[in-house]
């Protein structure tokens, strides 16, 4: 038993928190999500850093790693709001090492490695992540996998309600190359580790979240005191950050279940046991922190509204509370 | 990262869960399992049970019986004890007096009660709550007033648990009301209940049940050498207590046991989408409380801190399942039914209102945190 990162997954976490502190402050990214919505210089720094192949296959210029592996940088990435790709890039570039050729892997691996190639995964067509930016689709379409390339796609892009791009997208004569027939298994397997990343994204986003509530009840003024000496208020943030450490300790479930379950059964009850409740804290604690702020909290100005969107869009993304009821109670 | 327990930590838990189960008497377990309430003798020998196995006080120190188990040994064997149904294991003598005296008591004090609460010759209770004194303890008023090598006692408590079947109380008490500062004037005193002048008169809560007391103190004379600590040093010896690290605080495999039982007799309704999804949530959020309780475990064991605010986390969330047990249970049975158990089950989820009250409220713990771990 033992709840820490190893002394390289700290490092890596560490080195990213220090990247995103310096050259992806609050403003900056305030003007990627307002241009762009993306920054190529950023991508290559996430590939210069190692984050993009870090769970891709070793021979192909990753790392060979793991859920746990990206969970501190998830976190990282929660807490700063980071609008690039990584997960859509990420997920959708397991599924090609897991089901392509050979020769599939070797035309796109290296590639996504080095930040040359961006990716998205695709099962619903419609609000595919990161879908405008990509060079390539995966393509999940009756139970096969399809490799299909961006410029064949037909694509509605949109940003999603916490500014990330994403696009509806559709097929007219495309071509597709085929993956990997009966993928069904593959898929949810990609599909759970895409969820994980993001249950460790939204433990960062509700870090933030809390830590900025805290510092506003110590410092705004009401009635001549702080309102953080007020018992109401006091109450509402302990439940807000009693939620928070019950997230993390069920993030810490999913990532080490989806990189170290024995059955497809037991991962999956472990990664939507997690998503309910990542889905629960992400509510609670986003609602929580605007409220706490008052009329500040609403406001497009400071973070805690753009976090309250991200939370609002990471406790349904890979399927809302509902969905992992559903799934749980089947499993 | 690794969630899984060690192999030795694994092969510890299966000796445990094996030897309990091998020696909880199936009366005892039976007993539980139909809800009702244990008897004064029952406690008792489910406790002599574990102490002649040299396994009651596991926390103590090794030369007054401790196991000399580490922390999370210790825990495997709460949650494996809680899981295997059967009488609790009372506190108030094996891990709250004794800390206290381990702590703060005379080498005489330790050798008069320590053997007879490991052995269950002496059952102790809790005096702290006062009418006038709840969630405000400092302000407590029962007055001990030092006449030469005694004291004599004269005041109330109330909410005393299982005062009834005890021995002895420990007590805090007002030596000095003349100061200011309201915590300095309290002392920790050991009282013999079959000391003239202390009267136990039932409080029935409203399960039926007759669980806690009022204790009334007239004109009690104890002598001098029940004092634990200095006098005026209550306070000291009440916050030490506080910040005892406790393993089981989340009950968190008594709830596993209960939740297995609900699963049990709510299955009639496992389609019924909005009960099965209450269930679910429950599910989920004890599983996040037992790793968060894994997690505080782990920073404890490498960091040798006490746990601190920690627990007041680990009460609010364990009482809060334990509660909404008892509650989807009541939800679960047969609204028409009068049978023993369907009434037991109705009488629990009134019974278990209290666990969000005592033990410091659970208001009372978010308070220790927003000021320990948040500085509000």
């Amino acid at each position: 038993m033992n709840f820490d990162y190893s002394e390289e997954q700290q490092l890596l976490a560490d080195s990213v928190r220090r990247f995103l502190q310096k050259s992806y402050d609050f403003e900056t990214r305030k003007q990627i999500v307002g241009g762009k919505g993306w920054s190529s210089e950023v991508w290559a720094q996430f590939a210069q850093i190692g984050l993009i192949g870090l769970a891709l296959p070793a021979e192909h210029g990753g790392f060979g790693g793991g859920a746990v592996d990206l969970m501190g940088v998830m976190e990282a990435f929660g807490e700063t709001l980071v609008v690039e790709p990584l997960v859509p890039t990420v997920v959708a570039a397991r599924l090609v090492a897991r089901a392509g050729s050979d020769e599939q892997r070797k035309a796109v691996l290296p590639g996504v490695v080095e930040g040359r190639l961006k990716l998205a995964f695709a099962r619903d067509m419609r609000g595919v992540l990161g879908a405008p930016l990509a060079d390539s689709l995966v393509v999940f379409e009756k139970g096969s996998l399809f490799l299909v390339a961006a410029k064949d796609v037909t694509m509605q892009p949109h940003r999603a309600l916490d500014g990330m791009l994403a696009a509806d997208i559709a097929f007219s004569e495309s071509k597709a190359e085929l993956l990997k027939n009966n993928a069904n298994q593959i898929v949810e397997e990609a599909v759970d580790f895409a969820t994980a990343l993001v249950c460790a994204e939204a433990v960062g986003a509700m870090k933030f979240a809390c830590d900025t509530t805290l510092e506003y009840l110590k410092t705004r003024k009401q009635f001549g005191v702080p309102i953080g000496s007020f018992q109401a208020l006091q109450h509402r943030i302990v439940d807000m950050v009693i939620s928070c450490e019950q997230a993390r300790s069920m993030a810490c479930l999913a990532c080490s279940k989806v990189d170290q379950s024995e059955s497809a059964n037991e991962r999956a009850r472990a990664v939507s046991a997690a998503k309910i409740r990542i889905a629960d804290a992400a509510r609670h604690v986003s609602q929580e922190s605007v409220q706490l702020h008052g009329g500040m909290g609403m406001s497009d100005e400071l973070k805690v509204s753009h976090s309250f969107r991200r939370l609002t869009v990471l406790a349904r993304a890979f399927g809302d509370a509902d969905f992992h009821l559903q799934r749980f109670a089947s499993l | 990262m690794d969630l899984n327990y060690s192999q030795d930590e694994l092969a510890f838990r299966d000796e445990v869960r094996a030897w309990l189960q091998a020696n909880l008497p199936a009366d005892l377990k039976e007993k539980g399992e139909r809800y009702e309430h244990y008897t004064k003798e029952d406690l008792l020998r489910w406790h002599r049970i574990l102490a002649s196995k040299g396994w009651v006080a596991p926390a103590w120190p090794k030369e007054w019986g401790g196991t000399g188990w580490n922390v999370v040994q210790r825990y495997i064997f709460e949650e494996e004890l809680g899981y295997a149904g059967g009488p609790p294991l009372v506190p108030f003598g094996l891990s709250m007096c004794a800390p206290v005296l381990l702590r703060f008591g005379t080498e005489e004090q330790k050798k008069r009660f320590l053997p007879r609460i490991y052995n269950g010759d002496d059952f102790w209770c809790q005096g702290y709550s006062e009418p006038g004194a709840g969630s405000d303890l400092a302000s407590l008023k029962t007055r001990a007033a030092r006449k030469e090598n005694h004291y004599v006692v004269n005041g109330q408590k109330i909410w005393t648990t299982l005062a009834h079947y005890a021995d002895w109380i420990f007590c805090l008490v007002r030596t000095d009301p003349t100061l200011e500062k309201r915590q300095e004037g309290i002392s920790f005193l050991l009282m013999d209940m079959k000391a003239p002048g202390i009267t136990v008169r039932p409080l029935i809560l409203m399960d039926g049940a007759h669980e806690v007391n009022e204790v009334f103190f007239d004109d009690v004379k104890v002598p001098a050498e029940n004092l634990v600590h200095e006098e005026g040093k209550g306070w000291t010896v009440a916050k030490y207590l506080l910040g005892y690290e406790r393993m089981n605080t989340g009950r968190i495999g008594e709830s596993k046991r209960q939740l297995a039982r609900l699963k049990e007799f709510s299955s009639s309704k496992a389609n019924d989408a909005r009960f099965r999804d209450r269930l679910t949530r429950l599910e989920v959020e004890l599983m996040a409380l037992e790793i968060t309780n894994l997690r505080f475990l782990d920073r404890m064991r490498r960091t040798g801190q006490p746990p601190g605010a920690d627990v007041s986390m680990l009460k609010i969330k364990g009482t809060e399942i334990q509660q909404a047990l008892t509650e989807l249970a009541l939800d679960a049975a047969d609204p028409h039914a009068s049978d023993a158990f369907t009434d037991a089950v109705r009488r629990r989820y009134l019974s278990m209102r209290k666990t969000t009250i005592y033990a410091g409220s659970n208001e009372i713990q978010r308070n220790i945190i927003a000021k320990m771990t948040l500085g509000l």
